[in-house]
């Protein structure tokens, strides 16, 4: 066995990375909870990736027979059933890791520098998931699926003189047809997956060339042993290694268990009028994205004014966008002087907790009827306008209330009991 | 062997090449991007497409199906008509100036003959298709005001029994109406109009 692993790393530098990346990375002792998240989203990758290739040899990307090969998996294909479930609530499960694992973000401060690189690298990984999601739920081809892609198409025609020409160009065709669901299939299936895996490589590779932050967010690299090793650092191998492991069996406990008993989750993972081929002719009653784009759907259908002459649609469009946007902005907006939010003050507390009762509310609101009162007194579309402000002054009062805060000192080495 | 090194001629080499790949490079996109367009086919496809309403009654709607979108043939009920009036400043667009329609259509009814309308049944938002909604008053679970006409489901834009946007919704126009004509009293020939085919 050694001298296998010999003739290899004479010939490929296998020791050297296996060491750099896991052996001998030291990361700090006191991840707690929140540091779960990077490592199952890799396994929801992984998830995703190997029951994708499955689902492509039955499936059909056509818009003929596409509804009835994702039935004939379900009934005819042998575990088919289980395949294309586990696919469809890993795509939940992706969303539900990647917002707990951005959230760890602007609680610790992972965000910040020198860390910039690392979240904008994960920010566009986001983009590039929602596209990836988005593109997947056509495949089906059921009733809302067509008309999630119709909605999210249009977008583009509100671009002032482009935007029809860049729908069709999306579409290549006048309306969703047989040619979107063919050119989603490709990009689903091999162009974006193929970007992520390069773009989860440097993610990775970036955040060990200046190291992982942690709960308290100090750097553990300013207090180093005479060996050159932190001395508030553990080898990524074994301790994480394990930890990960460990908390991966209690993730695939609580997956499986919404696999096999829950895959549809109420409508929330799997809509009812997905279970109906697409209609030309009939848009589904209440029609919704899926509960991960809510939130920002929320955002869209909350601007209802027209502003300088342009249409309301177009902002609306608009600040959708850069719903998204401020995310990757983030990095520059924090003028605190800690990162962790055990040695903030009041004020980023308290508006990071109405930026994530925001995020929560408007994502709620956007599975509702705009028209209709769901919460109280007003109509839900009023109060997605109230939660649109709230999600918003989170990133643009940033500078001055993150400069403002009192913060308390930061320890000189991590907490740790 | 010599040893010297043309400094000047190795960057002019090393721009060039960069040059000549950074227009091959951009030229080679331009069939993959240009393969992205609506095809031949796609662009072929579409031929009108004739509607027979002699069993369409007063007051009731139809939908058909022209260039892969719903087409909604709908027969107003003078009572209908009469709920067209008097709703201007509620309305976006009352004249259609910004709306999408032929000239025969630019009108308070939005058809050729008042009773008779044609329309797309795709919302001017996001392309949803809006539902009938002919209730009238609180009933519709529109406001007392509501007169009859279409709702969005997707994103609550409102129009009226004509198509015509409401106010303060997301959608920006009327609903659009395609070129058409009568082959005869109860035959509609859409997309094809004296001007030519649409």
């Amino acid at each position: 066995m050694i001298r296998v692993l010999n003739w290899v790393d004479e010939r490929f530098p296998i020791r050297k990375l296996w060491n750099e990346h896991l052996a001998e990375y030291y990361a700090p002792k006191n991840f707690n909870f929140w540091y779960y998240f990077g490592s199952l989203a890799i396994l929801v990758f992984v998830i995703q990736v190997v029951t994708g290739v499955f689902l492509t040899m039955h499936y059909k990307p056509s818009s003929e027979h596409a509804f009835a090969s994702v039935e004939y998996i379900m009934r005819d294909v042998p575990w088919g059933w289980l395949i294309r479930y586990t696919h469809a609530v890993g795509a939940s499960a992706f969303f539900v890791v990647i917002y707990l694992h951005m959230f760890r973000a602007l609680l610790y401060g992972s965000h910040r520098a020198p860390r910039e690189l690392v979240w904008l690298l994960g920010c566009v990984m986001f983009v590039l998931l929602m596209a990836e999601a988005f593109m997947g739920y056509l495949l089906p081809w059921g009733n809302m699926s067509y008309w999630g892609a119709q909605v999210i198409i249009s977008l583009f025609t509100a671009i002032p003189w482009a935007g029809e020409a860049l729908a069709e160009w999306l579409r290549g065709d006048f309306v969703v047809s047989d040619a979107t669901l063919n050119r989603f299939f490709a990009f689903h299936v091999a162009l974006i997956p193929l970007i992520l895996t390069g773009l989860v490589v440097i993610h990775i590779l970036a955040l060990h060339a200046v190291g992982s932050n942690n709960p308290d967010g100090i750097e553990i690299k300013k207090n180093k042993d005479e060996n050159g090793i932190p001395k508030d650092g553990i080898p990524f191998h074994p301790y994480y290694t394990v930890k990960d492991l460990f908390g991966a069996v209690v993730f695939l406990i609580v997956f499986l268990g919404v696999v096999f008993f829950l895959p549809e989750m109420f409508g929330l993972f799997l809509e009812k009028d997905n279970f109906l081929p697409a209609s030309i002719l009939q848009t589904p009653p209440d029609i919704v994205p899926l509960w991960y784009f809510t939130p920002f759907y929320s955002i869209l259908r909350a601007v209802t004014y027209p502003l300088f002459g342009i249409d309301a649609k177009f902002w609306g469009v608009v600040c959708m966008g850069l719903s998204i946007v401020f995310f990757f902005l983030l990095p520059w907006l924090d003028r605190s002087p800690v990162k962790s939010i055990r040695y903030r003050g009041w004020m980023y507390k308290t508006a990071l907790t109405l930026f994530t009762i925001s995020f929560i509310v408007l994502g709620y609101l956007g599975m509702k009827n705009p028209q209709h009162v769901d919460l109280f007194l007003f109509p839900n579309l009023v109060w997605a306008q109230i939660f649109f402000f709230v999600y918003f002054g989170f990133f643009l009062l940033m500078p001055l209330y993150t400069k403002w805060d009192k913060t308390k000192p930061e320890p000189e080495r991590v907490t740790f009991k | 062997m010599d040893d010297r090194v043309d400094n000047k001629r190795r960057r002019f080499l090393t721009n060039i090449t960069a040059a000549a790949w950074a227009l091959g490079g951009t030229v080679a996109a331009i069939p993959f991007v240009r393969s992205m367009t609506p095809s031949e086919r796609a662009k072929a496809a579409g031929a009108p497409v004739a509607v027979d309403i002699s069993r369409l009654e007063p007051g009731q709607m139809m939908t058909e199906e022209w260039r892969g979108k719903p087409v909604w043939v709908i027969r107003r009920t003078p009572d209908m008509l009469q709920k067209l009036t008097g709703i201007d400043d509620v309305l976006a667009d009352p004249a259609s100036e910004r709306s999408e329609q032929p000239q025969y259509a630019q009108n308070p009814h939005r058809s050729r003959l008042p009773e008779v309308l044609v329309m797309i049944g795709v919302c001017t938002h996001l392309g949803c298709s809006p539902v009938q909604n002919f209730v009238i008053g609180p009933a519709s679970g529109l406001g007392e005001d509501w007169p009859g006409g279409f709702f969005c489901p997707c994103h609550g834009s409102k129009f009226d029994l004509s198509g015509r946007v409401y106010k303060n919704v997301p959608a920006p126009t009327n609903l659009v109406v395609p070129p058409y004509k009568f082959l005869n009293n109860t035959v509609i020939l859409v997309g094809e109009d004296d001007g030519g085919t649409a």
